[in-house]
């Protein structure tokens, strides 16, 4: 009797001939040996792009914030499009990692531990942008509530952007507990079978010493989900809070109750995207098809038409209200200078990227096409960051005084900037990529005997047993 | 701690290992350890171990940043420095769920994540014997302590006869001691005798 009984109608989530050995071969194999020249190619690219990052940014914080085009109408322009965007991206992560987990969603194994990395490496990125906004950087820690000199003058306790600074900072560090409580048996996985001198102490060091002890697995498991059910409503607060930026201003456009329900989807939609670009890549690459399979694709975009309805159902729904409400700020608004307007364009862009476009997977044959789900999270990507743009700028531009009406268009340092958090960001999943297991080596062998292909027909004869049965030996079982 | 004698017997599927460690249990010899590459569900009952705990200290954790940050932002705006904000009330009890929460969430993740890590002992640069190289790849791992009611030959036929394949024979550190795992620590009983010049 085995331990877990899963139909033969759901797809298997590891396709192929497996044993517990060859997963590991698999998975960790790619550790052990040189990178392929892409991968170099890859890696110096994105080192390029930091280098031009810091560049960019070392300009900024030399000169002060003024050498952006922010200006006295439009005061927040690409940083915080860029923060909101990264933090959303991250949150597709977390979503896999906890939600997922507590749905029983066997399909999360197979992405979780990418997604995980993600959702760090896209927090780091985030983080540099209100930060550096800041102006004098080296002030950025009186956002923290310490004993200073100055009173002393505690933070504003009542302001969305103070919640922010604790909701970013607790999301952060929940994210890379969670990450690297579940790295820690892959890393003895690396660690006992490591041939060189160097590898068996690096991955000692970082595998704490585990064992794969029957109690210490007992303790992780508790841990994981717990950690799962913190993490869970701690991702919807996130960017509940970063919504509240917004929600808690008299900005027409901002002023809305629907942001929060409204971002948390967004941000699910953008980061399933960027965990869709990543994969494919990383699975092609790494040869990883096997455990990232073509069902694995179709779940995600699964996701990604779900959430992509209800952001276009926000959209349409602030039409709506801009419209019923009689507010004619909020009318103008929408009507003259987001869907119209000298920025009317931005708006356009985020529509067909983020609604219409999404509604291919409807289709089964797309979801399940590589090359089209490929394109289609690049769009997303695109559309995500027009949205937050859209919000941010389109509400701005055009505030109660047209005497201060303005256009606001980026300087090169703040798209130095944003190109530096991709130069991060994709210089950290290189090293993630080459030095990390990119799959939860252990989840996969646990799911692996009752959803690997190879065993699937094992249980056609619990297929055919009567339910009073299985039932019975299921309680009698061990 | 002291050494201690051990009787290892590898299982290649745990199918075989379930019935395998019901009957050492009943034949009453101490099982030290099961290493598993993996969790095996169902593996702490058959081996008679407790529930964990881990989950009541992580809501202990969580209470504590409740009232941390409720009684910490309650104390500056009503008491240490009462700032008149836009003439808001000076306990906006509202405004402070969104810190308690993600304080609450924050105690309860690190606090639980540093009592897995002490439960468990581990840290880096801390060293335990591996009985086995694979027992993180493919192999499930039953130790057997050898007492002094018991006898490692003994043993060794009765893994055998359930079904264990690699039986062998370990004296090892039960514990953790600091160490690096690209060095072989030698216990002391085997190091070489100074030489008496």
């Amino acid at each position: 009797m085995h331990l877990k009984y899963e139909s033969t109608l759901r797809e298997p989530l590891v396709d192929g001939v497996k044993d517990y050995h060859k997963v590991t071969e698999d998975i960790i194999g790619p550790i052990e040996a040189k990178p392929g020249k892409l991968w170099y190619v890859g890696f110096f690219i994105s080192l390029s792009l930091l280098a031009f990052g810091v560049f960019s940014v070392t300009w900024e914080v030399y000169f002060g914030t003024g050498v952006w085009n922010l200006n006295k109408t439009v005061g927040w322009g690409w940083d915080i499009t860029n923060f909101v965007w990264w933090v959303g991206i991250g949150h597709a992560g977390t979503l896999i990692s906890a939600i997922l987990l507590l749905f029983r969603q066997g399909w999360r194994t197979g992405v979780n531990r990418a997604a995980e990395a993600m959702t760090i490496f896209a927090v780091m990125c985030a983080g540099q942008f209100p930060i550096f906004h800041m102006g004098r950087v080296w002030m950025a820690f009186f956002v923290l509530p310490y004993p200073n000199t100055r009173g002393p003058l505690w933070v504003n306790f009542n302001s969305p952007l103070l919640w922010d600074v604790f909701a970013i900072s607790t999301y952060f560090t929940v994210s890379l507990l969670f990450w690297y409580s579940g790295l820690l048996p892959d890393f003895a996985t690396v660690r006992d079978r490591a041939k060189t001198k160097l590898r068996k102490l690096l991955y000692g060091v970082a595998s704490f010493g585990w064992t794969g002890s029957t109690k210490h697995w007992q303790r992780h498991e508790s841990l994981s989900l717990v950690l799962a059910g913190l993490s869970t409503p701690l991702v919807l607060s996130v960017h509940t809070i970063v919504s509240f930026d917004f929600a808690t201003s008299v900005i027409p456009g901002w002023h809305t109750t629907i942001f929060p329900p409204y971002f948390v989807a967004g941000a699910i939609f953008s980061g399933f995207a960027m965990v869709n670009t990543l994969l494919i890549i990383t699975r092609k690459i790494l040869h990883l098809e096997d455990y990232i399979t073509i069902g694995h694709l179709d779940a995600m975009n699964r996701v990604i038409v779900l959430t992509g309805s209800i952001v276009g159902c926000a959209y349409l729904t602030e039409l709506f209200m801009a419209w019923y409400s009689g507010s004619q700020y909020e009318f103008a608004e929408f009507y003259k200078y987001r869907a119209a307007g000298p920025l009317g364009w931005s708006y356009w862009i985020m529509m067909t990227c983020n609604v219409i476009t999404p509604q291919v997977f409807w289709f089964r044959k797309m979801r399940r096409n590589v090359m089209v789900s490929f394109i289609m999270s690049i769009i997303v990507n695109i559309g995500m960051w027009f949205e937050r743009f859209v919000i941010i700028c389109t509400s701005l531009y055009r505030d109660y005084l047209p005497s201060s009406w303005t256009y606001y268009r980026p300087a090169w340092p703040e798209v130095g900037f944003y190109m530096g958090t991709f130069g991060l960001f994709f210089t950290c999943y290189f090293l993630f990529a080459k030095y990390f297991p990119v799959i939860a080596v252990a989840e996969i062998k646990h799911v692996l005997k009752t959803s690997g292909e190879s065993f699937k027909n094992d249980m056609t004869k619990y297929d055919q047993e009567s339910a009073e049965k299985f039932a019975h030996d299921l309680e009698h079982a061990h | 701690m002291a050494a201690k004698k051990f009787v290892v017997g590898c299982f290649g599927d745990e199918a075989v290992l379930f019935p395998a460690v019901k009957k050492v249990r009943a034949a009453g010899y101490k099982i030290h350890d099961v290493y598993t590459p993996f969790p095996v569900h169902g593996l702490d009952h058959a081996m008679g171990l407790r529930e964990t705990s881990l989950h009541t200290a992580g809501f202990v954790y969580g209470i504590t940043g409740t009232t941390t940050a409720l009684s910490f932002m309650s104390w500056v705006f009503t008491s240490d420095w009462p700032l008149n904000i836009g003439g808001k009330p000076h306990f906006p009890l509202p405004a402070f769920i969104p810190i308690t929460f993600e304080l609450t969430v924050l105690f309860s993740a690190v606090g639980m994540v540093m009592t897995f890590c002490y439960l468990c002992q581990l840290m880096p640069f801390v060293k335990k014997h591996i009985f086995h190289p694979r027992q993180t790849d493919d192999k499930f791992v039953m130790v057997i302590e050898v007492t002094n009611k018991s006898n490692a030959g003994e043993i060794k036929d009765f893994l055998a006869s359930v079904g264990a394949a690699e039986i062998n024979e370990q004296i090892a550190e039960p514990g953790w001691w600091y160490g690096r795992f690209d060095r072989e620590d030698r216990l002391y009983a085997e190091q070489p005798a100074p030489l008496n010049v």
